[in-house]
């Protein structure tokens, strides 16, 4: 078990969901958990996946990216740690 | 489990307030270099570096990427090399022949900075140490990447003056050595009081003769940061200002840690300290003189900076110190004029002067830095800088540093190019009156009293 962090930020649109978990389904990637919300016309998403079984972080993160230049969203993928260091004692 | 607001926090210190780890600093020793033959010293040096660090480079962007926080520099350091040089190097030049192979080193792995070349003449100057010194010009004009430091005095050994006049020359020729390139030469060479053995940041960093082979040391940054969390608690008190900059800088440094960590670990070699710093860059809103305007000072220089940036530095320590398992270098708020553009608007608005930033290092790290003054100034002007920076140092127990550029060619008023990190900087007046017969004198100023804590 690998836990990332894959946030979705951008306007809202129809499938910015659908197209995310597609990628991430068709690439080894598990979703733990989801919360999304939106603010004035803006999506805001986190979500929790597994990338243990994924072979390149690199390449998971830069095909995410540009997805999301795809979809007009911004798609970033970190690894747990930094979150956890950062808010957690 | 970390939650959304969370991770929004972490993301936008990162992507709006600048938050980045400011360098990995590998040190490396070079003990096992020593050699009696020059060209042998020089092949087994440039192996030992090119072979420790090879993966420094690509470990540092993994990590980035990965976690997503920006790693600006990858740095090395390596013992001083004075020492290192001293059987082998008869004359100056010989030692130039080591600063050009560290900086064929630092291309080949690809780091923008090597530090070490340098020398502890705290108390007095070995004859391999006193050519280093005089090779300093032509190192730094013959190489790019080449950090040059000389450590002049401790609280322990008092002040070497031989070397501080020494140095005094040795700042003004380096700036003619590089006047084609705004006397770019002395933004690398650094002249410390108190040198810590471990420090990450550039360009005072070299291996300590105390360190182990090899080590990691990182230097986190994040004055955007603290800047952001204050601007939401204008007008209240000195206790709520005090907590706001420790959770902040808590919460920076962590994140060194965890790179500090990560990079050791996949590097297979050990952790030094992280170096607490708040290191601005030219970048708006990475300044360390717009969180003092922030804490209420209409300009950086106005009356109060002192103990603004006093209660700021201690802040930044007592909020990091929990947030790391070793803490060393410089630890402190940086001041440098050129790579600060809330310092530089200051000078340029007559707010902040030489003087005031003399007294702004008696609280902060690390000293007079990245200042641009008259290319006309004195030898024995800028060792009395020298001189004064040193003393504020050995006698308060702690490092203090200048590094001061003398501008061959321009005068007051005018601005000057460094380019990257190092910025620009308008130049500012210095006090015109001799201090001559003060650094002709001979010898050393001796310890203060309160080092005898035997």
């Amino acid at each position: 078990m690998k836990k990332t962090i894959i946030t979705v930020v951008g306007k809202d649109t129809v499938g910015i969901i659908a197209r995310v978990c597609t990628y991430l389904a068709d690439n080894q990637v598990n979703i733990l958990d989801i919360s999304q919300t939106i603010v004035q016309g803006y999506f805001n998403m986190m979500m929790i996946v597994d990338t243990g079984l994924v072979q390149s972080f690199g390449r998971l993160s830069e095909e995410l990216l540009e997805l999301g230049k795809e979809i007009g969203v911004v798609i970033k993928c970190q690894h747990e740690e930094i979150f956890e260091s950062m808010h957690r004692i | 489990m970390i939650n959304r607001y969370e991770v929004n926090e972490t993301n936008q210190m990162i992507e709006q307030d600048n938050l980045d780890v400011r360098t990995i600093t590998l040190g490396i020793s070079l003990m096992d270099c020593i050699d009696g033959d020059l060209e042998k010293l020089n092949r087994q040096i440039y192996q030992k570096v090119t072979t420790v660090a090879r993966d420094l480079v690509s470990t540092g962007r993994e990590i980035e990427l990965e976690y997503g926080i920006p790693i600006v520099n990858k740095r090395i350091s390596v013992t001083p090399i004075a020492i290192v040089g001293e059987a082998a190097c008869k004359r100056p030049e010989d030692y130039v022949t080591i600063a050009r192979t560290l900086d064929k080193a630092a291309k080949e792995v690809g780091v923008n900075f090597i530090g070490g070349y340098s020398a502890l003449v705290s108390k007095g100057m070995t004859r391999g140490e006193e050519a280093l010194i005089r090779s300093i010009p032509a190192a730094l004009s013959q190489t790019e990447r080449v950090c040059s430091s000389v450590n002049v005095g401790s609280t322990k050994c008092g002040i070497n003056m031989d070397a501080v006049r020494l140095l005094g020359e040795i700042v003004r020729e380096t700036a003619e050595y590089t006047k084609d390139q705004d006397s770019l030469g002395c933004a690398k060479l650094v002249v410390f009081c108190n040198a810590p053995d471990d420090n990450p940041f550039m360009a005072g960093a070299f291996h300590g003769v105390t360190e182990a082979d090899a080590i990691i040391n990182v230097g986190v940054s994040g004055p955007g940061v603290v800047k952001h969390a204050l601007s939401k608690v204008r007008g209240e008190s000195f206790e709520v200002l005090c907590e706001t900059i420790k959770k902040t800088a808590f919460k920076v440094t962590r994140v060194g840690q965890l790179v500090a960590q990560e990079a050791s670990k996949r590097l297979g070699i050990p952790f030094g300290i992280l170096d607490l710093s708040l290191a601005p860059t030219p970048a708006v809103g990475d300044s360390v003189a717009e969180i003092l305007e922030e804490i209420g000072l209409e300009r950086t220089g106005a009356p109060g900076t002192t103990a603004a940036l006093a209660l700021l530095n201690d802040q930044v320590k007592k909020g990091g110190v929990m947030a790391s398992s070793y803490v060393g270098g410089l630890s402190g708020a940086f001041i440098p004029v050129s790579e600060d553009q809330g310092m530089i608007d200051a000078v340029q608005a007559g707010a902040l002067s030489l003087e005031k930033l003399e007294a702004m290092t008696c609280v902060c790290s690390v000293g007079l830095d990245m200042i641009a003054i008259p290319g006309d100034t004195k030898a024995s002007t800028i060792s009395g800088i020298i001189a004064d920076e040193m003393a504020i140092g050995m006698v308060n127990q702690k490092t203090t540093a200048v590094r001061i550029i003398p501008v061959i060619g321009k005068g007051v008023g005018e601005m000057v190019e460094f380019g990257g990190l190092l910025g620009y900087a308008p130049i500012m007046p210095v006090n015109a009156f001799s201090c001559e017969a003060f650094v002709s004198r001979r010898g050393r100023i001796p310890a203060p009293i309160h080092s005898f804590k035997n």
